[in-house]
């Protein structure tokens, strides 16, 4: 049995629903920041597999390449943010902090 | 005296009387004496300057030369308003009357008002009132006449109620100024009539223009009649005579300026100089307006026992024959009579002001004997009193004698219009009889009232010294001639009609010209400069400017019938032709009754039979008027002097007479049942109307618009607040709903995103 491009969508989508899912349901900041690592992942594995079979260039390994990067950066931000909201609130449960809502 | 010095000269006297009442009303408590002899000097010089006008004009000799200064008074672009001062022979005469009884008026009060507690300020309306008849004699047009009119009538009002703390006085001075608001309504109205129809005020453009047509017919009639209006309210001819007696309650002195000089000489003098505006038909109206006043208002002289009051009614009727000589045609009669009337009639009030101000009382029964204590004013109201009556040789007898000849030379040709004559003679021989009646009342027989008499005195030479001088003009005042062949015929002669046409007549030309609508263009060079232009001889003769081309037979014949006057080119030039016109008014006078005795009528020779109409009905008036002013004296003596005929019993015998009499003709109680009471009733209705409806439609609204602001208050609350209101709930109600979906929560809106893509996909699949 040989593998497609079929195949990697197939991996790509379930990813995305995954981290989808993750992001919906999480009470945890860091959860959420996890989610939002699959959706990345799950457009990378896209590029990528689109890199291979349709296009044959390498713009596609160049955009999954800059999207690590980016994730990898937001991750930062988001890990100092996390940090700051569990010293000033004293928890990482994002559906608690809704001071501005009041 | 050149043109230039001669309206200088009569600028400068305009100018002084205003400039004493500057002085004195401003600064004259200030002065030493209280500023008399400052109003005084002024006075006498204008005096001088007036007599010196007066000389001149008297050595020229010319009735026809006039000196006019003309200066645009109101300049809107095509609408312009001359006005100026004219300085002629009747206006030399009158400004020596004015000035000269005047400056004596003055020189009167100085002793007549001594102590009096307002003194500079009767020094200063006497000259504003002098001021205001000056202006009147020197305009040059209706306009200015019509402004020293009023001011005239405004300071009547000052003087008249100068001792306003006496009710009577006050309202005299206001009964002076209403009665002439009434008859000023209808010169107004007159005088607008002509300006509308004429488009100028200047005397001699508005002679001219009646002379050409330019107003004529039922018109000219009324609007005589309206100028004439002002003459009866100023010169007080019945039915506006009811002022003048009231008029007494003012200060003697001006009431001798008044009814001499200034005021009541206006209305005369007014109808005098415009002559020619006088249709034969206003003339009739004036005629008889004068001669019944002369007469009505003579008799009730006979019964008045105030010595003032019965001067008064003396000088109502003695303007009555002025009125009547102007209405006869003879305007220069009037004039004449003006001039010889103002000396003895001021004479006259001098005395009786020398009287009251001796005896401290203006009733005849309480004086008597008085000639031993006051020989001067006895003498010279005697003097006075036989002027008036028309005694031959004193001047009041050629002036009436004068209008006397000419209404009955008017009675002689319109036989049906006897009677102004008839009413005039026998004013005549009343009025000598009320005038010894007052003499002898006054100075002869035994005093009455001894207290009265023992403290009598002569009055000072202030006072007397104007006596004396009024005394010798009333003596030579006429020059022992008649105004047509004495000194008055070298200074006032009637209009010479055709040379003021033709001197002013282009510019009525033109006006024709407009009218017609056609020769236009032919007017315009007929009134340019240059005759030539116009290419033909009778052209050049028709609007030659000097006089002698008028009557040259060429003239006359190149001008056809007044048919042709429209349209034709030649024609059109002549209408500024006077011979035309004149033919056209010559025509005119000939069915009509007065003009044929008219002016006009007069000055054009070829009239034989008027003539000699003239020349009889002059020696029949004046037998007549000899005779029946001797009848009158000897009554007089006969019941005042001799004592043949009891006063009262004759009193007694007519009391209905008498009563009548008293009473004035009741013209005052049936003014008061009539006017008054009509004007109150009227009033009453005005107010009642005003109250009910006028109120009525006014509160009307009030509340209509009450209710109107009522129903649109509940609209506001309800609909448009409830708009407003209903807005708002409606947002707040959406957004409490709305609020609820934006939780603020990531993961409620990730939810969002996730089931809009699905339906979105769904939605796409669909399609």
């Amino acid at each position: 049995m040989s593998f497609g491009l079929p195949h990697f969508l197939t991996v790509g989508a379930m990813l995305f629903c995954l981290g989808v899912l993750a992001v919906m349901t999480r009470r945890n900041a860091v959860g959420l920041l996890m989610g939002v690592e699959l959706i990345l992942n799950a457009a990378n594995v896209n590029f990528v597999a689109f890199a291979r079979y349709v296009e044959h260039g390498i713009n596609g390994h160049v955009i999954a390449a800059f999207v690590i990067v980016l994730a990898a950066a937001e991750a930062a931000v988001a890990l100092a943010i996390v940090l700051a909201m569990f010293r000033n609130f004293g928890t990482v449960h994002v559906d608690t902090v809704n001071h501005l809502k009041r | 005296m050149s043109d230039t010095a001669i309206l200088i000269t009569a600028l400068i006297i305009l100018g002084l009387p205003i400039l004493s009442y500057t002085i004195c009303f401003f600064f004259g408590s200030k002065l030493p004496r209280r500023g008399d002899w400052l109003a005084v000097a002024l006075l006498f010089i204008a005096e001088f300057l007036a007599l010196r006008i007066f000389f001149h004009f008297w050595q020229l000799g010319d009735p026809a030369y006039r000196v006019e200064g003309k200066f645009t008074w109101l300049d809107l672009g095509s609408f312009q308003i001359q006005a100026g001062i004219l300085v002629d022979g009747m206006t030399a005469v009158m400004l020596m009357v004015v000035c000269t009884i005047s400056s004596l008026v003055h020189l009167y009060s100085v002793g007549y008002m001594h102590g009096d507690r307002r003194y500079e300020r009767y020094f200063a309306f006497l000259g504003f009132f002098t001021f205001s008849m000056l202006m009147i004699v020197l305009a040059n047009n209706l306009f200015f006449l019509y402004i020293g009119w009023e001011l005239v009538g405004l300071a009547s009002y000052l003087l008249i109620g100068f001792w306003f703390h006496r009710p009577a006085a006050a309202s005299a001075g206001k009964k002076a100024f209403l009665t002439n608001r009434v008859g000023d309504w209808g010169f107004w109205i007159g005088i607008l009539i002509f300006f509308t129809v004429c488009g100028t005020l200047n005397y001699f453009e508005l002679f001219a223009r009646v002379n050409t047509g330019v107003i004529g017919g039922t018109l000219l009639t009324w609007a005589g009649i309206a100028l004439f209006g002002g003459c009866v309210g100023k010169s007080a001819q019945i039915p506006l005579h009811i002022w003048l007696p009231d008029a007494m309650e003012g200060p003697t002195p001006v009431s001798a300026l008044i009814h001499a000089a200034t005021m009541v000489a206006a209305g005369v003098y007014m109808i005098a100089r415009l002559f020619p505006l006088f249709s034969p038909d206003a003339l009739l109206v004036i005629a008889y307006c004068g001669a019944v006043t002369a007469f009505l208002t003579a008799t009730i002289a006979v019964v008045k026992t105030d010595i003032k009051r019965s001067l008064a009614y003396s000088t109502l009727s003695q303007l009555g024959y002025m009125v009547l000589a102007v209405g006869v045609g003879s305007a220069v009669g009037g004039m004449f009579h003006l001039t010889t009337h103002a000396f003895f009639k001021a004479l006259l009030f001098l005395g009786a002001g020398s009287v009251i101000h001796a005896v401290h009382s203006q009733e005849m029964p309480e004086m008597g004997g008085l000639w031993r204590k006051m020989p001067i004013t006895f003498l010279t109201m005697l003097i006075a009193t036989l002027a008036i009556s028309g005694v031959p040789f004193f001047a009041g007898f050629y002036s009436k004698d004068a209008i006397l000849a000419s209404a009955l030379a008017f009675g002689m040709e319109h036989p049906s219009h006897y009677l102004p004559f008839i009413l005039g003679i026998a004013a005549a021989g009343i009025t000598a009889f009320y005038m010894f009646r007052l003499i002898f009342l006054t100075f002869t027989g035994k005093p009455r009232v001894q207290e009265k008499y023992d403290h009598a005195h002569e009055s000072p030479w202030v006072m007397t010294l104007p006596l004396a001088i009024l005394a010798v003009l009333s003596i030579i005042g006429a020059g022992w001639k008649g105004p047509t062949d004495g000194w008055f015929a070298r200074l006032s002669a009637p209009y010479d009609m055709t040379a003021i046409t033709a001197e002013f007549g282009h510019s009525a030309a033109l006006e024709i010209g407009d009218q017609a609508g056609t020769a236009h263009e032919v007017a315009v060079v007929s009134h340019g400069e240059s005759a030539e232009a116009h290419g033909e001889a009778e052209a050049a003769a028709s609007h030659g400017e000097s006089a002698e081309a008028h009557g040259e037979a060429e003239v006359a014949a190149s001008h056809g019938e007044p048919a042709e006057a429209h349209g034709e080119a030649e024609v059109a030039a002549s209408h500024g032709e006077p011979a035309e016109a004149h033919g056209e008014a010559e025509v005119a006078a000939h069915d009509e009754p007065v003009s044929a005795h008219g002016e006009s009528a007069v000055t054009h020779g070829g009239h034989d039979a008027h003539h000699d109409i003239h020349h009889i009905a002059h020696e029949r008036a004046m037998v007549m008027s000899i005779i029946i002013a001797g009848l009158g004296i000897f009554f007089s003596c006969l019941t005042y002097w001799w004592r043949k005929i009891k006063a009262e019993k004759v009193q007694a015998a007519l009391p209905g007479v008498h009563l009548v009499l008293q009473k004035m003709y009741f013209f005052d109680e049936i003014y008061a049942a009539t006017i008054y009471r009509g004007l109150l009733a009227w009033n009453a209705f005005v107010n009642g109307f005003d109250k009910i409806v006028i109120d009525g439609i006014v509160n009307g609204f009030g509340y209509l618009y009450r209710f109107v602001s009522w129903l649109i208050g509940l609209f506001d609350n309800w609909v448009i607040d409830g708009m407003v209101n209903g807005i708002a709930a409606v947002l707040q109600g959406a957004g409490e709903v709305f609020r609820r979906v934006q939780t603020g929560r990531l993961q409620t809106y990730l939810v969002y995103v996730c089931f809009s893509i699905l339906i979105l996909v769904f939605i796409y699949r669909a399609l």
